[in-house]
């Protein structure tokens, strides 16, 4: 898995509440059977018309909005347990979605793929919002050894949580069956206590 | 100490702590389809390594199979190249495979309980959301990733955070056309698409207990969509006189052994939830949905709510085609969708089938049953459901997930409503542009029968 700690981007924003896995990587698009390539069909409805020509109105299609942090409304990632969703994020180039609220299972797939979710309060997202809406270049800056978000145009800063475990595993890039494997004789133990 | 049902089979399971209060808990039953295992076995494969249990882990290909003319190839390409895969990596890691053409064949929730898999105090996970369902026996069920399908298939194991808890008890008796569907879209509508993030939920009280082992799963089933990861319901005789006899349920002595130890799994008097909640049964009607989440759902004589202007929610009527402050009922329907693994069991098709029994689809309808699995579909042929669906004008399939989520042949026309007693009306779930309704089986039955949303209730 990819490390991460420190990172510095200017960012997208998608504020819409409630955004489902569905919408991040549509059901049809789930049949190939590696994990590179889908980022071309994230958010694939709300990108592209039915004929495959982008729909302007999208974010994503407005050359504005660039960076490799992802910002959106609450309870984003709900729905389906498709890893897919992470994996469209992080081969379009997002390494940090922020929002106010993330399902759970999309927050897991996110940090089993070296994507950092941060939750902020609501009152926190909406300045990030502001904050691009007066500058759509504005950037926010991210140190998750410090557990710490910046808006650098306005120096508004929020601590996260994020637990002491899977901090470790982004921080130096492992996965959590490099831990499962290595308590293997312990998973047996458990076993033949219950036999 | 006072436990929960949760705490039991929890603390039953925890093989380690991990540093800062994640715990490595044991996995009794991995579920594995074509979608979200290619991966899984790929990073075996790049790390030597071989499934740790196998006898641990079933397959079976349900979310890309046709439901017509299963015994030809798979047309489309990917989808066919998607089952083919999965066959070879069983075969190569020696994971028992129920694939298409095999009599134990269906929808990975319904076989698993059918055949005597699922069962009290386990612990069970599939790379699906909807393994949710398997609560409903008094396990903890839940959807995983990807990368912890590698995790389970290589060390059965997994890393995990312990939920919060919340019970939501419903008591009572719930009005006739009320169905145990309509119970989990009334407890989505009050605590919102997002509201149990974060928990683990039991469901309890008089109206839960009284459900048969068919409607439980209905509403564990959709715990996810309220962002729970999972729901359980404490086990008790009518989950007993399920299990015992199926196929790989305990025999003899280990019969007896188990069913001791599964009467010990309920929460103890006294013991604390982090929420409660609780309705009686008789404040629920019929429900549908008229958003594109589940949370956005109503009683059929109710009408849709003012979304003080939020963007999303304005977003999600004008994707649906509806507006503030109108009802559902008399709407004009064109499509009627019944199955998935939230209404694909017998119980569900009796019901569908006693209801429309000598009675005609509407000319607008295109109406569609699609049974859960291979032995649902055998019983409602042996039980001549079949007939009786066939001759209303339904369109009675082959088992698979089918319309529940726009990833195989059966799809839902862009613009086209559609009453679907499936789980999510997401935008496009059930085909690019579709409009999804949820309803119950009755629900969905009478609209097949009248082309428009009626309150079934008047049936009754």
């Amino acid at each position: 898995m990819d490390k991460l700690n420190q990172l510095t981007s200017s960012c997208v924003p998608l504020p819409i509440e409630d955004v489902d896995t569905d919408q991040i990587i549509p059901a049809r698009f789930l049949k190939a059977t590696t994990r590179l390539g889908f980022g071309e069909n994230l958010f694939r409805d709300w990108r592209y018309e039915k004929d495959g020509s982008p729909k302007k109105d999208f974010v994503l299609n407005n050359p504005t909005y660039t960076g490799s942090i992802l910002v959106a409304g609450k309870n984003f990632g709900c729905g389906s347990s498709r890893e897919h969703a992470a994996w469209a994020i992080k081969d379009y180039g997002f390494r940090v979605v922020v929002s106010s609220f993330f399902a759970d299972i999309f927050k897991g797939n996110a940090m089993n793929n070296g994507i950092l979710p941060i939750t902020v309060t609501q009152e926190f997202l909406n300045d990030i919002f502001l904050a691009i809406e007066s500058d759509p270049h504005c950037q926010l800056s991210v140190s998750l050894q410090e557990q710490m978000l910046e808006i650098t145009s306005t120096g508004k800063r929020t601590s996260f949580q994020i637990d002491p475990y899977k901090k470790m595993c982004l921080l130096n890039g492992y996965d959590d069956i490099d831990y499962l494997l290595s308590v293997q004789d312990k998973i047996e133990a458990f076993e033949s206590t219950r036999a | 100490m006072a436990k929960t049902l949760f705490d039991k089979v929890w603390d039953a399971h925890t093989v380690a702590e991990v540093e800062g209060g994640m715990s490595v808990v044991y996995i009794d039953q991995h579920l594995i389809h074509e979608v979200t295992s290619p991966q899984a076995f790929d990073g075996l494969r790049a790390r030597s390594i071989p499934v740790f249990r196998p006898e641990r882990t079933l397959a079976t290909a349900d979310h890309n199979v046709p439901t017509k003319d299963q015994h030809l190839p798979i047309k489309e390409e990917l989808s066919r190249f998607q089952v083919q895969k999965l066959k070879d990596n069983c075969d190569e890691f020696g994971v028992t495979l129920y694939g298409l053409g095999h009599p134990k064949q269906g929808i990975v929730h319904v076989i698993g309980p059918e055949l005597g898999i699922t069962k009290p105090g386990m612990t069970i996970v599939c790379g699906d959301s909807h393994t949710s369902t398997h609560g409903a026996f008094g396990s903890i069920a839940f959807g995983i990733g990807t990368s912890q399908v590698e995790q389970v298939l290589a060390t059965q194991c997994l890393i995990l955070q312990k939920p919060k808890q919340m019970r939501i008890t419903i008591e009572g008796e719930l009005s006739p056309g009320v169905l145990s569907k309509d119970i989990v879209l009334f407890i989505i509508s009050k605590l919102t698409a997002a509201g149990g993030t974060g928990f683990f939920i039991e469901y309890a009280g008089s109206a839960i207990r009284s459900l048969s082992m068919e409607a439980r799963m209905t509403i564990c089933n959709m715990s996810i969509e309220m962002g729970a990861r999972g729901g359980l319901i404490a086990p008790d005789q009518t989950t007993f006189d399920y299990v015992e006899g199926r196929e790989q349920a305990p025999q003899g002595d280990d019969w007896t052994k188990s069913l001791e130890h599964w009467k010990t799994l309920y929460t103890d008097e006294g013991a604390s939830f982090d929420e409660e909640h609780r309705w009686d049964a008789s404040e629920i009607e019929p429900m549908v949905t008229y958003g594109t989440n589940p949370g956005m759902g109503m009683g059929v004589t109710e009408s849709i709510p003012e979304g003080g202007g939020s963007a999303s929610f304005e977003k999600a009527l004008s994707y649906m085609g509806l507006s503030e402050g109108r009802t559902l009922e008399n709407h004009p329907v064109q499509y009627v969708f019944i199955g998935s693994c939230t209404n694909s069991r017998i119980e569900d098709l009796r019901l569908v089938a006693d209801f429309v029994k000598g009675k005609k689809i509407a000319s607008n309808i295109s109406a569609m049953v699609v049974p859960g699995s291979q032995q649902v579909s055998k019983q409602a042929q042996e039980e001549g459901l079949d007939k009786i669906l066939s001759a209303a004008g339904f369109d009675f399939r082959e088992a698979g997930c089918s319309a529940c989520l726009g990833m195989n042949e059966d799809k839902i026309p862009a613009g086209a409503y559609c009453v679907s007693t499936s789980n999510r009306n997401f935008e496009g779930r059930q085909g690019p542009g579709a409009r999804t309704i949820l309803a119950s089986p009755l629900m969905a039955a009478a609209t097949a029968i009248e082309g428009k949303i009626v309150d079934v209730r008047k049936y009754m």
